[in-house]
């Protein structure tokens, strides 16, 4: 149990400090988040200058164009990201977490000198287009069809939940390819350029007011058979495998973030004189219990990957349970801290409480990783 | 950083595993049950609050003396003073153990009058202290630490933890109140991974409409968020055992707490009707955590320092 960090680590720590401090003040400033193409400017130029410092793909396996970062570096890199206030991945989320990782996993050698470089560089944006109307947790279930007709797969179907669809120049799609098939069986993984002819994007409104995400309307759109990553039908174990990639850091900066959080809620509450009930500031108490955890429960995470090589256990499943529980938490508390003022939309907890009802559903709901941690570390039996 | 275990606290671990489940298996703790248990029924001789007690001791001082000879209570003290020279993180991978199999007794106050009060590091005494209003086996202990004039046994709600009660408002702080938090917890932590263990089995073997209960999500469910207040838990409290700061105390106190309390609770629930009776474990569990969380303060005073330590310090 040893929760030091090395010299090694330190020395990375205190280099990347330095390169923040420096690069932070000459940033842009923010766009509006309404203006997609300003984002994507955004996103990319902060890619461009982590590609420049060295920081780019940190946790991809040099022979992909990454550093090899060990699973530690990669926490400190997301933990004094956060705390200098750097902006997040953004739109270069699925390029760097999902599909480059996939390509760089999964991908032939042209395939990888294709798509990786530009994603580490910033130059191009990738979009994910899994998940179905009809196919949500039920993954697998998903009905959009793709046909070979020459050098080229045809698709028709709907994706919904794409984030950044509009932006986009590429979207790892999944498509059934075997209709037949027992339904994980004929599934298969393309990298769809976004700019071909039969694509559609309606941005789709949250319930927060914005258009985070969108669907996507295929209706016989033509891709190049050579986009295919693995083969034909065998798109779900190339989509597992990356998802393996996930080395116990997913949450890093959202802990650290909601840390700062919290001590600024505490800090409102004894300015406004919500301090003086004790029921509210032993809540408080109590989430900063439950922070505190979480962030350890990160470093044990991270430290279990590390052993292991990369390959997270279940314990992926635990930690967002209690996390996504716990954010929803804070934010309900952080309206209750505000009373009258939790109703003003121009207050950021008031719009982050909002969008804190999205973690118990995106990327698995609570109910799916309750299953999998029954099923997969208690050893209970499938249930129905 | 390597939060994983070393290989000689994985071994320590198994150690003192081997040693509590030989010497302290479901046979002795419903032994010690039943000798807790006739002091009230079989024929004891009346005291003077009326209630009836036998001349037999509960503790088993065989094993005392077994647990000291292993190093349960003088891990910590250096090797040269006949200790193991071990760390906080050790004395917490054994204490899990010692609440995992609910082993009884004052095993804090004695762990950690180890070196200060003859007897206590070898097992040949049994030594506990008084914990803000209440005393935990004064009637069998060999030296009592802390001022307990004018306790009042109850009849203790946990039958394997004899409690009295001390007189004013109990807001005495005990000295060593960050270790006792810690160890405490430690201890919840064992009994929340059982009971989660515990439940587990349950509904994996338990058929009803035909299958196992465990095939029911509503059950899967329970189970499942048992488990994650139990790693949460753990990563807690190894966490305050390495740093051994105030605040990583009072948040794995808390949350320690909470996963042994809810944990026996929902293990109860998996039980259904055998969670109900005297038979089942499950009720051991769940009144020991709730003794537990009387320790140090309780949840309150831990709340209140974690609330006061978002004001104060840096994140």
């Amino acid at each position: 149990m040893d929760l030091t960090y090395t010299p090694e680590e330190e020395e990375f720590r205190a280099r990347l400090r330095t390169w923040l401090a420096g690069v932070l003040p000459t940033l842009p400033p923010k766009p509006s988040p309404h203006d997609w193409p300003a984002r994507r400017a955004y996103d990319l130029g902060w890619q461009r200058m982590l590609y420049d410092a060295g920081y780019a793909g940190l946790h991809w396996p040099v022979d992909a164009g990454g550093r090899g970062a060990t699973p530690t570096q990669h926490l400190i890199y997301l933990e004094e990201t956060e705390k200098a206030g750097a902006p997040y991945v953004g739109a270069n989320f699925v390029g760097l977490l999902h599909a480059g990782p996939t390509v760089a996993s999964e991908g032939s050698a042209e395939q990888r000198a294709r798509w990786l470089p530009p994603v580490l560089r910033g130059e191009e944006v990738w979009c994910q287009g899994f998940s179905e109307p009809d196919a949500g947790s039920d993954l697998a279930a998903l009905r959009t069809r793709a046909w070979r007709d020459g050098d080229d797969y045809v698709v028709s179907g709907s994706k919904i939940w794409t984030s950044h669809a509009e932006v986009a120049d590429w979207c790892e799609l999944l498509v059934r390819t075997a209709p037949g098939a027992r339904k994980h069986r004929g599934i298969t993984w393309l990298a769809m350029p976004m700019d071909a002819p039969g694509i559609t994007v309606r941005p789709l409104r949250t319930l927060a007011g914005s258009t985070e995400f969108a669907e996507v309307f295929l209706d016989e759109v033509r891709v190049p058979a050579a986009n295919r990553v693995g083969a034909e039908n065998d798109g779900w174990r190339v989509t597992m495998v990356t998802l393996s990639y996930e080395r116990g850091t997913a949450f890093v900066g959202e802990v650290v973030a909601c840390r700062r959080v919290l001590s600024e809620v505490a800090r409102e509450a004894r300015k406004n004189g919500r301090w003086d009930d004790a029921a509210l500031r032993r809540r408080l108490g109590g989430l900063n219990a439950e922070f505190r955890a979480l962030w350890r429960l990160t470093q044990w995470n991270v430290s279990e990957a590390q052993g292991t090589g990369g390959v997270p256990g279940v314990g992926g499943s635990v930690f967002k349970l209690a996390y996504s529980h716990a954010r929803q938490e804070l934010f309900d508390a952080a309206a209750e801290v505000l009373g009258p003022d939790a109703l003003d939309l121009g207050r950021e907890w008031t719009l982050d409480r909002l969008s804190s009802l999205s973690y118990t559903i995106a990327a698995g709901t609570s109910q799916i990783q309750r299953n999998i941690v029954a099923e997969r570390i208690l050893g209970l039996p499938r249930g129905r | 950083m390597d939060f994983r275990l070393t290989d000689d606290q994985r071994a320590l671990r198994r150690g003192v595993r081997a040693l509590l489940e030989g010497r302290f298996g479901r046979e002795a703790l419903r032994a010690a049950l039943d000798r807790a248990d006739g002091e009230g029924a079989a024929g004891g001789r009346e005291r003077a609050d009326g209630r009836l007690r036998g001349d037999g001791r509960v503790l088993d001082r065989g094993l005392w003396r077994e647990l000291g000879a292993a190093g349960f209570f003088a891990l910590r003290l250096p090797e040269g003073g006949g200790g193991a020279g071990q760390g906080l993180p050790e004395a917490v991978l054994a204490f899990e153990e010692a609440g995992r199999v609910l082993l009884p007794g004052p095993l804090i106050a004695t762990h950690l009058a180890a070196g200060a009060v003859a007897g206590a590091a070898t097992g040949e005494a049994v030594v506990t202290s008084a914990d803000g209003g209440l005393v935990e086996w004064l009637d069998e202990a060999d030296v009592v630490l802390g001022d307990v004039t004018g306790a009042e046994p109850l009849a203790p709600l946990d039958p394997l933890t004899p409690v009295h009660r001390l007189p004013g408002a109990g807001a005495a702080r005990t000295p060593d109140g960050l270790l006792v938090s810690l160890l405490s917890a430690a201890e919840q932590l064992g009994s929340a991974a059982r009971t989660c263990e515990i439940a587990a089995q349950h509904a994996r073997t338990r058929e009803q409409f035909g299958r196992p209960v465990g095939a029911f999500q509503a059950v899967q469910h329970l189970c499942a968020d048992m488990l994650v207040r139990v790693e949460t838990a753990r990563a807690a409290v190894y966490a305050a055992s390495v740093t051994a700061d105030p605040a990583d105390v009072a948040a794995a106190r808390l949350l320690a707490d909470e996963a042994a309390v809810r944990g026996a609770r929902d293990c109860l629930q998996v039980h259904g009707g055998m969670g109900f009776t005297w038979e089942s474990d499950v009720h051991l569990h769940l009144k020991r955590a709730w003794t537990r969380t009387h320790r140090a303060g309780g949840a309150t005073r831990s709340e209140e320092e974690l609330a006061e330590d978002l004001v104060s310090g840096a994140v």
